[in-house]
């Protein structure tokens, strides 16, 4: 049990902030931070399986998102039939045309000797398949992206439930990995770090720009949802009736049934919206712990002991017999799956997919923070660096605005300092994650909760 | 003649800005490569320590031009420079006693290094943002153009116009003469032949009694200069908006590294490679194939490779196939 104080109090702590900005701000905004909290974790514990067990640095975590989201939109949204009779078989087409030029590379890859013939061969392959791609695809893009744009003017999805999104995102996050990793896990740790994060940024690029797949940047709105929507709830007897007995006291001072019923109202607005919250919360907690299970388990079997030693000294590792080309890559692709799952997770909750919102800011240095606040190769660090960092993040702006406010209250309300302050308070939050991790990495390297080695 | 107007085309439309734009990165993946190559990490805080720096020139252009100094048909700017110089030289110098100094004595591992440059990039970022606020500046003022289109096409007669903007003819001339100076500096003073040992082999600079302290403090300097150079020259020929310094990280990381990191000629090469990737890869060659080819083959489509869009993917791309192929760079990364 004392193993475990160090983490049960900070987990307290971190409960209670969250529970003192439900009481102060609201509870609408505290579940909104809770939930954006856990999309965190799971971000976080999947940077922190690359990072914590294999020493593997991925600054690709924003092209794992983004596939992610594009994931939900291409499962749940229901398919444009219009675009499909336009632009389908010449779309489908092109698909055919790129898997016949990955075999057909991976065929030459095998069975002809390295040699400059290899080499034109393959380069062959690629120009006279982009030139067929562009020639087929090109005409089919622009009728899709005809098709009443507007509204649709994309392909569309499969039209299936949208949990079902969360594992295709992992999917497809994994797909990626693999790539990325065939092509850049060889290279030193820096290099690795600036390779994922431009390649990422390649991804996220072609997802804005490409509007017959997901519409790019102007975005697909009124996304399927797990959880019931705010509007059902209101007009929905049981619910209202829920409220009623809830709040019964409150409604009892009401003077007049006028008022009644406008409190009544205003209360299952608010309600509804906590509901609707709450059910996300509640998915998103059976995620983060199915999750943290499974890594827990996986950090303490003899797989995580062998990561470890690859991660600590990868020539012992391999001179004791492990393939550590092949581990890497496996737990690169293991970890970019659950960044995946995040991503899905994450557009989930919005409702809305916004390609020109992922930016390495956000998607990647502020989880990365995440990972080295909270404690690398600790998965109970992870979730908790999801959130501490995630909490700063946002109440940066009103810690700030408190602050200024208290040093700046014996300036009059109109000196420029205080006014051009003030309207920078969101900027803040910039400056205490930076701060953070500064000291963080100066005074407490391992984490707020440091990686724990059972011995055996 | 219309060979000559299709010269004219390439000329104005790809070539001259890709040769600005690749000053400009050139500058910046030459800080990049100096701070890899001495300090031994890869810096995250590039792209906002450019900016930094020209916040400082953005104000003080501002506060000239209120107490009336202004520099004739030149930029302001310019006059602001060594002022700018200053503060970076003083931030980074602040940065460095109390983030990376720690960590160097240490000897900590780059990846550590690289994540407190994470740090140092946010902290950075939020100092800028509450000094000058996130939104767009310009604070280019004399003369716009050096040469306008219809002045050219008056003078030779031609069909298409040629335009230098000012700000392209000042990038290119300051970069070279920047660069030019540097890299006499690195090749024939003593100073910079033993950053060049220092970077080399570190124990070794160290036995022959080369200063450690000395070394790191001039690779601070002349990284203040060119990172504030670099982020003004781009800042006068766009605008100034710290958003998109904290992006064009990304291109000049792809510089450096094209070049073959640690190595500023690599650096000074690879910011033109990727320049001119970026705009000859989406650059819309129906009006230069008008001009070549008999009217019977005339395009009808734009005749543009990839979008504009693309114009980040395309320098990200080249850097991939560099790593894949030639992970060390077109020339041998490493070396100062």
């Amino acid at each position: 049990m004392r193993n475990y104080l160090n983490i049960i109090v900070a987990y307290s702590i971190m409960m209670l902030l969250i529970i003192l900005v439900g009481i102060f701000q609201s509870w609408s905004i505290a579940l909104t931070i809770f939930n954006y909290c856990m999309i965190s974790a799971v971000m976080t514990l999947g940077a922190n399986i690359q990072w914590g067990y294999a020493g593997l640095i991925n600054f690709g975590i924003m092209g794992y998102t983004a596939l992610g989201g594009l994931a939900v939109v291409l499962v749940s949204v229901a398919p444009v039939p219009e675009a499909w009779s336009v632009g389908g078989v010449n779309m489908m087409t092109c698909l055919g045309i790129i898997i016949i030029m990955i075999f057909s590379t991976r065929y030459i890859l095998k069975n002809i000797q390295k040699s400059n013939k290899r080499n034109y061969l393959i380069a062959g392959i690629i120009i006279v398949g982009l030139i067929l791609i562009k020639i087929i695809a090109g005409p089919a893009i622009e009728q899709i992206e005809a098709v009443d744009p507007a509204k649709t003017g994309f392909l569309g999805g499969l039209g299936l439930p949208v949990l079902f999104s969360w594992i295709v995102g992992g999917l497809f996050a994994a797909g990626l990995a693999f790539i990325v990793g065939k092509v850049a896990l060889g290279l030193r740790a820096d290099y690795l770090a600036i390779a994922t994060l431009l390649i990422a940024e390649i991804v996220v690029s072609i997802i804005k720009h490409e509007d017959w797949l997901a519409r790019g940047v102007k975005n697909v709105i009124g996304l399927k949802r797990p959880a019931p929507y705010e509007i059902d709830l209101q007009t929905s007897p049981w619910f209202i009736n829920l409220v009623e007995k809830f709040h019964s006291a409150k409604l009892d001072l009401a003077n007049s049934l006028s008022e009644r019923q406008d409190i009544l109202n205003q209360l299952v607005i608010d309600a509804s919206s906590v509901y609707v919250k709450l059910c996300f919360a509640g998915m998103f907690l059976v995620v983060v712990i199915i999750l943290l299970i499974i890594t827990q388990k996986a950090l303490y079997s003899p797989w995580g002991r062998m990561m470890r030693a690859i991660r600590d000294n990868e020539e012992a590792a391999s001179a004791m017999g492990k393939n550590v080309v092949k581990q890497h890559l496996f737990i690169f692709i293991l970890g970019s799956a659950i960044v995946g799952i995040a991503g899905a997770m994450m557009v989930t909750n919005d409702g809305l997919f916004t390609p020109g919102s992922y930016r390495p800011m956000r998607y990647t240095f502020v989880i990365w923070v995440m990972v080295i606040v909270g404690g690398t190769g600790n998965n109970f660090g992870a979730i908790l660096g999801g959130f501490v960092v995630w909490f700063l993040w946002v109440e940066a702006a009103p810690i700030a605005l408190f602050f200024i406010n208290l040093f700046t209250a014996h300036l009059p309300e109109t000196n420029e300092i205080k006014v051009h302050l003030i309207n920078s308070a969101p900027y803040f939050r910039f400056l205490l994650v930076g701060i953070g991790l500064l000291l963080i990495m100066r005074f407490r390297p391992q984490g707020i909760i440091p990686e724990k080695i059972i011995k055996q | 003649m219309d060979l000559i107007n299709a010269v004219i085309v390439l000329l104005n439309y790809t070539v001259i800005p890709a040769l600005t734009y690749g000053s400009q990165l050139a500058l910046g993946a030459i800080f990049v490569t100096l701070i890899y190559g001495i300090l031994r990490f890869a810096n995250f805080a590039t792209g906002d320590m450019m900016s930094f720096g020209t916040m400082f020139a953005v104000l003080l252009t501002y506060y000239f031009q209120s107490i009336g100094i202004s520099f004739g048909f030149l930029p302001t700017a310019l006059l602001t420079i060594p002022f700018a110089i200053f503060m970076m030289i003083l931030y980074m110098l602040l940065i460095d006693q109390t983030v990376f100094k720690y960590y160097r004595i240490k000897k900590s591992p780059p990846v550590q290094l690289a994540m407190v440059s994470v740090g140092v990039m946010f902290v950075t970022q939020a100092v800028i943002r509450i000094i000058i606020g996130p939104t767009d500046r310009r604070f280019l003022d004399g003369e716009k153009f050096i040469l306008k289109a219809t002045e050219f096409k008056e003078m030779t007669g031609l069909a298409e116009g040629l335009t230098i903007k000012s700000t392209q003819m000042i990038t290119i001339v300051v970069t070279i003469i920047v660069v030019a100076i540097m890299f006499w500096f690195l090749n024939k003073t003593k100073t910079g032949t033993s950053m060049r040992a220092y970077s080399d082999n570190e124990d070794l600079a160290l036995l022959s009694g080369i200063d450690p302290k000395k070394v790191v403090l001039i690779t601070w300097i002349i990284a203040g200069i060119l990172a504030t150079i670099g982020g003004i020259l781009y800042g006068l020929d766009k605008s100034y908006r710290p958003f998109v310094y904290f992006n064009n990280m990304l291109p000049i990381f792809a510089a450096a590294i094209v070049g073959g990191i640690g190595n500023p000629y690599g650096a000074f090469f690879g910011g033109y490679v990727i320049a001119f990737a970026e705009i000859f890869l989406t650059y819309a060659y129906k009006r230069f194939l008008v001009y070549i080819l008999p009217e019977s083959l005339e395009p009808n489509s734009l005749m543009q490779l990839l979008s504009t869009d693309y114009k980040f993917a395309i320098s990200f791309s080249i850097l991939v196939i560099v790593l894949i192929f030639r992970p060390s760079g077109i020339f041998e990364g490493k070396r100062i």
